[in-house]
């Protein structure tokens, strides 16, 4: 072992296309997650938009012709597809990459763990594989309560003003969801855990991608902790004003 | 002052290993290599093997001490090696647990040495110049703007001795890398061979095994000569720079 420090370890070049390669090498799959990260971050502003409805006082009219929108508008049937796409890819991507650095410290752990870190902690930067299957299993069971419902066309239909025929009634479902107690606990629960991992996904997304500079990261740091809190707790607060003032 | 040691110790890379427990008498004025001396010493006299751990200056210029001190690569002092660590921040009666570096790319030789070959191969594989060495250039020929001097020469400080991969909850060695891709690149005698040298830097490095960056920060946290992330960063430009732009195999 010490005898082979002048010999080069053999590599062997895959006949994958550079393409293929750069995308699979260590920096490349950090690039794929930081850049679906994004576009999640982004997709978070646009549903957000689209819940902030639900508080309307309107028996859940905008709601409910937002709903219909979203699933017709054929250039957002698109964007959703790639939205999916990008949510496995992130997921999967983090999989790999967890078990991969979980088997990079070697068959011996420390017997003393003491992690520090620069100007944050690293409590969370060190746990989100097991925020982001949080998240996931958060997702799969948030795309059955509403989602899935809303594609299987199961939903009683009302009229709403504005529309000429009768649309689909999302308000009532999610009405029904966020006055179970324990939903909204759960919801409210899920917001924190996706709140932790932007925490540090949102800066370290920017990191990735090369930005990082003394003129702009303070302005990415503070912007992603902002987006951090103020995202999750806007959605938040939605099933909470549900359960007790409706 | 009386101490407790708990110390990794491993006859050999296939020994499984295992903490054993010395009492040490040290001074204030000791380093903490020298309290090591100081125990194998007394090891050596009782007919025992000493405690094998790697040093050379000792004056933390040379990157050799490796050794992980109470769940911290070099120890508790910020910017500092293992062998200029001393003994005065420590009280009497304490104990202390001292373990190798721990990373599959760097497998234990024997008890708190292992090898960091890894990092030579890193080397070998683009962090150098191809430059004719001949005759001193003459002073001021080649322009170099002083910011950029100072982020070479900042990034030239490393010392190659793998406390980031020791730190890193991944084991990655992005900033040892991303240290050299920095402070060879951010120069003109190094800019020529930039792409080749990113491209091929990160391709030794994954294949050496190391983990995957997740911008924990702990490997600055930890390094005694407080290289930052931002080498990171621009690695991660000088990467994706290379791969797009240049002809040499990705």
């Amino acid at each position: 072992m010490v005898n082979n420090l002048l010999l080069q370890a053999p590599i062997k070049l895959s006949t994958m296309s550079w393409f293929s390669r750069f995308l699979t090498s260590s920096i490349g799959q950090k690039l794929v997650m930081s850049l679906t990260g994004l576009f999640l971050i982004l997709f978070l502003i646009v549903h957000l938009a689209g819940n902030l409805q639900l508080l309307y006082q309107d028996g859940g009219a905008a709601f409910n012709l937002y709903a219909r929108f979203m699933t017709t508008n054929p250039l957002i049937k698109t964007t959703s597809y790639l939205l999916y796409f990008f949510i496995l890819l992130h997921t999967w991507q983090g999989l790999l990459l967890w078990r991969m650095n979980r088997s990079a410290r070697g068959r011996q752990d420390y017997a003393v763990k003491r992690t520090k870190a620069v100007g944050t902690s690293a409590v969370l930067s060190t746990r989100m594989g097991w925020l982001g299957i949080v998240i996931f299993v958060f997702l799969v069971i948030h795309l059955y309560q509403f989602w899935l419902q809303m594609k299987l066309g199961v939903l009683p239909q009302v009229d709403v003003p504005g529309s000429d025929e009768p649309v689909d009634d999302l308000y009532t479902a999610v009405y029904n969801v966020y006055k179970n107690p324990a939903f909204v606990l759960f919801y409210v629960m899920a917001m924190v855990v996706v709140g932790l991992h932007l925490w540090h996904g949102f800066a370290s997304a920017f990191q990735t991608l090369g930005l990082n500079h003394r003129k702009y990261t303070p302005a990415i740091r503070f912007v992603g902790r902002a987006y951090a809190i103020l995202v999750p707790l806007l959605f938040a607060i939605i099933p909470i004003y549900f359960y007790f003032f409706l | 002052m009386k101490l407790t040691l708990k110390i990794w110790r491993q006859k050999s890379p296939a020994d499984k290993g295992g903490f054993q427990t010395y009492q040490v008498e040290a001074n204030e004025h000791m380093s903490f290599l020298e309290m090591l001396d100081v125990l194998n010493e007394e090891l050596v006299r009782r007919k025992e093997e000493p405690v094998a751990f790697e040093h050379d200056c000792r004056e933390g210029i040379c990157g050799t001490c490796s050794m992980v001190i109470d769940g911290q690569p070099h120890g508790p002092q910020a910017a500092t090696t293992a062998c200029q660590l001393h003994m005065r921040h420590y009280r009497e009666g304490e104990t202390i647990v001292i373990e190798p570096f721990r990373a599959r790319a760097f497998p234990v030789i024997k008890d708190l040495v292992v090898d960091r070959s890894a990092f030579d191969r890193i080397i070998q594989a683009g962090g150098y110049i191809s430059v004719n060495t001949g005759q001193a250039p003459d002073g001021n020929s080649l322009p170099v703007e002083k910011d950029k001097a100072s982020l070479a020469f900042e990034a030239a400080a490393c010392i190659g001795c793998g406390a980031c991969v020791a730190a890193c909850p991944n084991a990655s060695a992005m900033l040892f890398v991303s240290a050299k891709v920095s402070h060879l690149g951010l120069l003109p005698q190094g800019e020529v061979e930039a792409d080749a040298r990113a491209l091929q830097m990160v391709r030794q490095m994954d294949a050496e095994g190391f983990g995957r960056c997740s911008n924990v920060t702990a490997c600055e946290a930890e390094c005694p000569k407080q290289i930052s992330v931002e080498n990171i960063a621009r690695l991660n430009r000088a990467y994706y720079r290379a791969a797009i732009q240049s002809d040499k195999v990705v």
